[in-house]
């Protein structure tokens, strides 16, 4: 945990941009090792998910990809580049750009069984497809009495870039997340990136897989083949007692920069990553809630309708009693996202937020010595 | 209007005398006789109209046999959705109800070219494909009221009907959303290279649709083997066709994709121009049917239907075209 971590200050620059990597090697398909214990294995965030998909389409000839650009042009941020190559043009999809109807197909042919992975170039455009969504893939198995499964995975780029614009800068997470039947899921780091999207493409239910149009080129460990992480659970990044701060996302790292400095000012904060936004893992969420008796909600998402305001009455509703403090939200404003950097950045959360935050929910205490 | 070159009911005794081929018996024992049941007969249909594409023979083989069981399906759901009818009259059913009688010969002649491992979808207006899917009238109207024993536990609804084991895909309440989904199933059929076709089917209304365009330019660009049949009852809920479409001839607006309309009264015009679909589709690509029919009742139970369905159309356009 420590090593994960200290890891984390570098990936929030740009460490990981510059990091030679051995890319033909990474390329072709993995040979798998005769040696069992390898040493650790770092790559790009892009890289884990394309090993994902590689993995997983290798093993059930039922898994495709359909989308914009996933095929020839290798995806918009390389996570299918060379599949087509691989397993052709059947398997791996490039579609005309029209999100309602590629999103309908994909969860018809998933009624059939197959286990379509259905990206949306950025997650801005999936609104095209929010009917698809919702009263496809999320309520047909209800619908049908139980009769038919949508097993889709829906994936793609969202949350705030760099001076990307309103239109290419949405949480669409505040909109899915009241569809009934649909899962949540979002990936943070490059060991989670892939052992998550990866029991993603083996679950059964439809699960909207985000990633952080930010983390794709965040470096990281990666884990091997059979590295599959359960979708439903939080984790713990760092553990604490003075105040739980729940977060997910790139805000994970937006987090940990203001735990090493709230560390230096002598606070011990609880980091927990939420990865899975619906359902929430109230386990984990209330041992946490138990053992610090404070909630700071840190999210990019917004404010209003948003899952900080989902997760925040679930905590006021069902661990009253656990409470020292009103529970605390820091979001996105209710805004657009701007294009301008510093409109920009002052509509997400920074780290001297969250500092700030924290000292005024624990109190003062005293800085450690130098 | 095509469909109105010739009008016959199957019932009718103007079934021999308008059809040139039909063997002189087959009036007397329409339905009676077993032993001859399996003897083919050929009966000439009403001319197609065609979009890029030549129109399939006129001349329809089918059986005494083939006849009685479309006849006892066809009635079967014109009592089913009259029984409906009344039940919701008599608030055992509540909320949406669109009820397909009119239309039946569309279905049963669809049904009647296809196999049940072709998959079948289609809009809201479902009770009838239940019927020919491993459904049957008990579980429809158990679902119509709700309960447990319903062909979807009382979960789905009028509207969501569905059978995985005969390949019935629904049943889907958002006019037109049901047409991505089946194009994406007949997708599957191709990618796991089964001999079978989807069967998709819309209203005119929805024809209107953007996904239907969108979803026909991938079906066509990807070969995809899937039939679009565009039920044309000429309204959409209340607006008449000529109202929300430029052009109503539904067949034509796949552009690049070959159209075929067809006779939506004449079950034997359905099935013939079904059958020759399902090989073009499974040989080159998606094409479109448009069937020409009429709803008796209105879009749904809470329609009455009498602002729009005029006293002159019934009387002198639809009952003579009774199916």
């Amino acid at each position: 945990m420590l090593a994960q971590r200290q890891g984390m200050r570098g990936l929030v620059g740009k460490a990981g941009l510059k990091a030679a990597v051995p890319r033909p090697a990474r390329m072709a398909a993995p040979a798998r090792s005769r040696v069992a214990v390898q040493a650790k294995r770092e790559c790009f965030m892009w890289e884990a998910l394309r090993e994902a998909l590689d993995e997983e389409m290798e093993k059930d000839p039922a898994v495709c990809l359909i989308g914009e650009d996933v095929g020839h042009y290798g995806g918009s941020y390389k996570v299918s580049l060379g599949l087509h190559k691989k397993f052709g043009d059947l398997r791996v999809l490039d579609t005309p750009i029209c999100e309602n109807s590629f999103m309908g197909m994909g969860i018809g042919a998933a009624m059939t069984g197959l286990r379509p992975i259905i990206e949306g170039m950025n997650m801005g455009f999936l609104l095209l497809a929010f009917n698809q969504i919702s009263n496809n893939a999320g309520m047909l198995h209800y619908t049908s009495g139980g009769q038919y499964k949508t097993p889709v995975v829906i994936r793609g780029p969202g949350g705030v870039g760099k001076q990307l614009g309103a239109e290419h800068s949405q949480r669409l997470e505040s909109y899915f997340q009241s569809i009934p039947g649909v899962q949540l899921v979002a990936c943070s780091t490059v060991h989670n990136s892939k052992a998550l999207l990866k029991a993603a493409i083996r679950s059964d239910n439809p699960v909207v897989f985000f990633e952080h149009v930010l983390l794709y080129n965040v470096k990281g460990e990666v884990g091997g083949r059979d590295d599959v992480q359960c979708l439903e659970q939080a984790e713990v990044v760092r553990e604490g007692t003075d105040i739980s701060i729940f977060t997910y996302s790139r805000m994970r790292y937006v987090v940990m920069q203001a735990a090493a400095e709230l560390e230096k000012k002598g606070y011990n904060p609880e980091v927990v990553d939420l990865i899975s936004l619906k359902p929430f893992d109230m386990g984990t969420i209330a041992a946490s809630v138990r053992k610090t008796r404070r909630v700071l909600i840190v999210e990019e998402c917004m404010k209003t309708g948003g899952i900080g305001a989902s997760l925040s009455a679930v905590i006021s509703e069902s661990l009253f009693d656990e409470l020292d403090h009103q529970v605390l939200r820091l979001s996105s404003q209710d805004v657009p996202t701007a294009y301008a950097y510093e409109l920009e950045a002052a509509t997400i959360v920074q780290p001297s937020q969250v500092v700030q935050m924290v000292e005024s929910a624990v109190g003062p205490r005293m800085a450690l010595a130098a | 209007m095509l469909g109105h070159i010739v009008h016959r009911g199957l019932a009718a005794g103007g079934f021999v005398a308008q059809h040139t081929s039909v063997l002189p018996a087959l009036s007397q024992r329409l339905f009676a006789s077993r032993p001859s049941d399996d003897k083919v007969v050929s009966v000439e249909v009403a001319p197609f109209a065609v979009h890029k594409i030549n129109a399939p023979s006129r001349h329809v083989e089918t059986n005494v046999g083939e006849l009685s069981e479309m006849y006892k399906m066809m009635y079967k759901m014109r009592r089913m959705e009259i029984a409906a009818d009344m039940q919701y009259k008599s608030k055992m059913i509540r909320g949406f109800c669109h009820l397909y009688d009119g239309q039946e010969a569309v279905l049963t002649g669809i049904e009647a070219a296809i196999t049940k491992e072709d998959s079948l979808i289609t809009s809201y207006r479902d009770h009838c494909h239940n019927l020919t899917r491993g459904g049957n009238v008990a579980n429809t109207m158990a679902e119509l009221f709700g309960r447990a024993t319903g062909a979807t536990r009382g979960l789905g609804g009028s509207m969501h009907m569905y059978n995985k084991a005969q390949k019935f895909y629904g049943g889907n309440g958002i006019v037109g959303a049901q047409i991505p989904l089946g194009a994406g199933i007949a997708f599957a059929h191709k990618y796991r290279k089964e001999p079978n076709v989807c069967v998709t089917m819309y209203g005119d209304g929805a024809a209107n649709q953007g996904q239907k365009y969108e979803s026909m330019n991938i079906a066509a660009l990807w070969e995809i083997p899937c039939i679009y049949v565009c039920e044309n009852n000429h309204y959409g809920m209340g607006t008449a066709e000529w109202r929300s479409a430029k052009s109503p001839s539904y067949y034509t607006r796949g552009d690049y994709i070959p159209g075929i309309k067809a006779d939506g009264m004449d079950v034997l015009a359905v099935k013939q121009v079904t059958a020759y679909a399902k090989q073009y589709a499974l040989e080159v690509g998606p094409i479109i049917l448009e069937l020409d029919t009429y709803r008796y009742h209105g879009h749904s139970m809470s329609d009455p239907g009498s602002t729009y369905h005029t006293g002159f159309e019934i009387n002198f356009v639809v009952l003579p075209r009774n199916p």
